[in-house]
């Protein structure tokens, strides 16, 4: 690392982004900028939403920090180091179910510990306890196939906890959950947060979630995604979303998105007509 | 009045009710019953469903239209087994001076035939497999192997097995050697390209999970690839094994010595239309047979995969 680029930010943070771009199949006919100039520090034990119209980036941002793809700009480090490949450090989880269909719950949660030759002893004694803390022990020798959506993305998320991730992110993880089970597993989220002490990187593009969730809210602009705005949500936790405070909120951010959702929109319609 | 009678008709209702309400629960006791014995149905509707094909073969017969010289129905070739089973004799195929009646029985004749063929069948389905899946992970997981070797692989795909005849019989003679590199050659290219194609439908999800927790590139393809391809594979492996069966015959029927193949070509040769169905019946069993015993592997091994078939019934 050369003296100009050197960071100038703490290199306790958990997560930090300086000048990231991304250019999908850069230096090709189909190359598109997904992601420009993206600054962001995330402290640990902090609850961040990206929130953005889809296809603004935001996702790809996720990626990028997981160390799953390579930024074409810029530089991510987390807790001081360089990102340049996955770590378990960083768990990433999935919008669609991601547990393996072949291994029981158990053998799901411990997968990470496998990959590192522990023992079975240990590793079943690590998944109880993952799965204890989502509150699916009794699930624990069934296959992924048997279990709910929602009882799916928990073991999707003792499986994160199981490696001890010091930053948790989520890829829209509740989307495919209909809206009760969507509220119950929020909850459930905020307990997981507050006793593993890991700060949690949460994409959606939902403003009630954003504003149920986070400690701040990154407002993504469409397409190439860059930062519009840094929205604190300072509301006292545990949170009554139905107070004027988080109504006044959700109104804002809805303003703040409504132009990229617009702007998004015009720019798909001017892609879909021939020039 | 006018109270009792509609009291009396009540009456007449629950009456009438309560026998169909008992006759409606042993009917539904009688059905979980029978869903035990679910496996029989299936014997019933297999069987069915080759009488249908028999009796219309039949029927073609009794109405004159099937010259029984030609097309002999199956009361006629399954008449006389034991005269059928006289030609699967292989003790004499190539032996001068031994009598067609020496050797083993004619029941005993056609098991041993049967059997060799099935053998024939089953090591070459087996080595083209292992083959045609170890050469398909290496082709992914080694981009210099891939360039290496995938353009050969496309190019000989597409060249049907018969035209390695002469090559199985230059290197390997006759014996079972040529009969089973036959078997492997028509299926070896093929799948190496399905397995190559189910290696790229891996969901990347459970890629990058796997990615993310520290697996390795061997661990990734061990633990996640190897066993993400299985389902594909199995079936890639039932849809070849039709394919193995038709490609032995034609192995056999040069200069193999015995085997389905050997006597379909000396009921050719002898102009016997009654042998070549019996052959065709009794190759058409051992494939059912073994494709029978695929599809309960497949079942054991593929323990997490749902049932699709059910699924579409309810359309």
């Amino acid at each position: 690392m050369s003296s100009e680029s050197a960071p100038t930010f703490s290199s306790r943070d958990a997560v930090v982004c300086r000048g990231v771009g991304k250019t999908w199949a850069a230096g090709t006919k189909r190359a598109h900028e997904a992601l420009r100039d993206i600054d962001l520090d995330i402290k640990p034990g902090e609850f961040v939403v990206f929130l953005g119209p889809s296809g603004c980036g935001k996702s790809t941002l996720l990626y990028l920090i997981a160390g799953l793809e390579d930024a074409t700009d810029g530089q991510i480090w987390s807790f001081g180091d360089a990102v340049d490949t996955p770590s378990p450090e960083r768990s990433l989880i999935f919008q669609e179910t991601s547990l393996f269909p072949w291994l029981t719950v158990w053998q799901n949660v411990s997968f990470g510990l496998a990959i590192r030759g522990a023992s079975q002893e240990e590793r079943r004694k690590v998944a109880a306890e993952a799965l204890q803390r989502v509150g699916l022990i009794a699930a624990m020798d069934k296959r992924p196939d048997e279990l709910s959506g929602g009882m799916r993305q928990r073991v999707a998320v003792a499986r994160a906890l199981a490696m001890r991730p010091k930053v948790l992110l989520m890829d829209e993880p509740f989307a495919a959950l209909d809206v009760q089970t969507r509220a119950r597993m929020q909850d459930f989220l905020l307990d997981v947060w507050r006793d593993s002490g890991a700060s949690v990187l949460f994409v959606t593009h939902h403003i009630d979630e954003a504003v149920a969730l986070a400690d701040r809210v990154v407002v993504f602009t469409s397409r190439p995604g860059r930062i519009k705005t840094i929205y604190p949500i300072d509301l006292p936790r545990p949170r009554n979303l139905f107070s004027r405070e988080a109504e006044a909120m959700r109104i804002q951010l809805t303003e703040l998105l409504r132009d990229e959702v617009d702007r998004a929109f015009a720019e798909q319609e001017a892609f879909a007509t021939p020039a | 009045m006018a109270v009792v009678t509609r009291d009396g008709e009540a009456g007449v209702a629950a009456g009438a009710s309560r026998p169909a309400a008992a006759t409606r629960l042993l009917a539904s006791r009688l059905f979980t019953s029978m869903a035990g014995l679910n496996w029989l149905a299936k014997v019933w509707w297999t069987c069915l469903s080759i009488s249908l094909f028999a009796g219309l073969w039949e029927l073609c017969w009794a109405m004159g239209w099937a010259d029984e010289k030609l097309l002999p129905p199956p009361h006629i070739f399954l008449d006389n087994i034991a005269e059928q089973g006289r030609f699967f004799n292989t003790a004499t195929r190539w032996q001068v001076g031994t009598s067609m009646t020496e050797g083993p029985s004619a029941f005993e004749s056609v098991l041993i035939t049967g059997a060799a063929t099935t053998m024939r069948v089953f090591v070459g389905l087996v080595l083209a497999s292992v083959l045609a899946i170890a050469v398909g992970v290496l082709v992914r997981y080694y981009r210099f192997f891939d360039r290496l070797v995938l353009p050969t692989i496309t190019l000989l795909s597409p060249v049907s097995p018969i035209a390695w005849l002469p090559v199985a019989i230059f290197l390997f003679g006759i014996g079972n050697a040529p009969a089973i590199f036959m078997v492997v050659v028509a299926l070896f290219f093929h799948m190496v390209l399905a397995t190559i194609n189910q290696i790229d439908t891996v969901n990347t999800n459970l890629i990058n999970v796997a990615r993310t927790m520290g697996a390795s590139k061997p661990q990734i393809y061990a633990r996640v690839i190897v066993p993400a391809i299985l389902p594909g594979m199995l079936q890639v492996l039932r849809m070849n094994l039709f394919g193995a069966w038709m490609v032995v015959l034609v192995a056999e029927s040069t200069g193999v010595g015995y085997g389905m193949g050997q006597v379909i070509m000396l009921a050719r040769n002898t102009f016997n239309p009654s042998l070549v169905f019996f052959t065709i019946a009794v190759i058409g069993v051992l494939g059912f047979t073994f494709d029978w015993l695929l599809r309960l592997a497949q079942r054991r091994i593929l323990y997490w995969l749902p049932d699709t078939a059910e699924r579409l019934r309810v359309l």
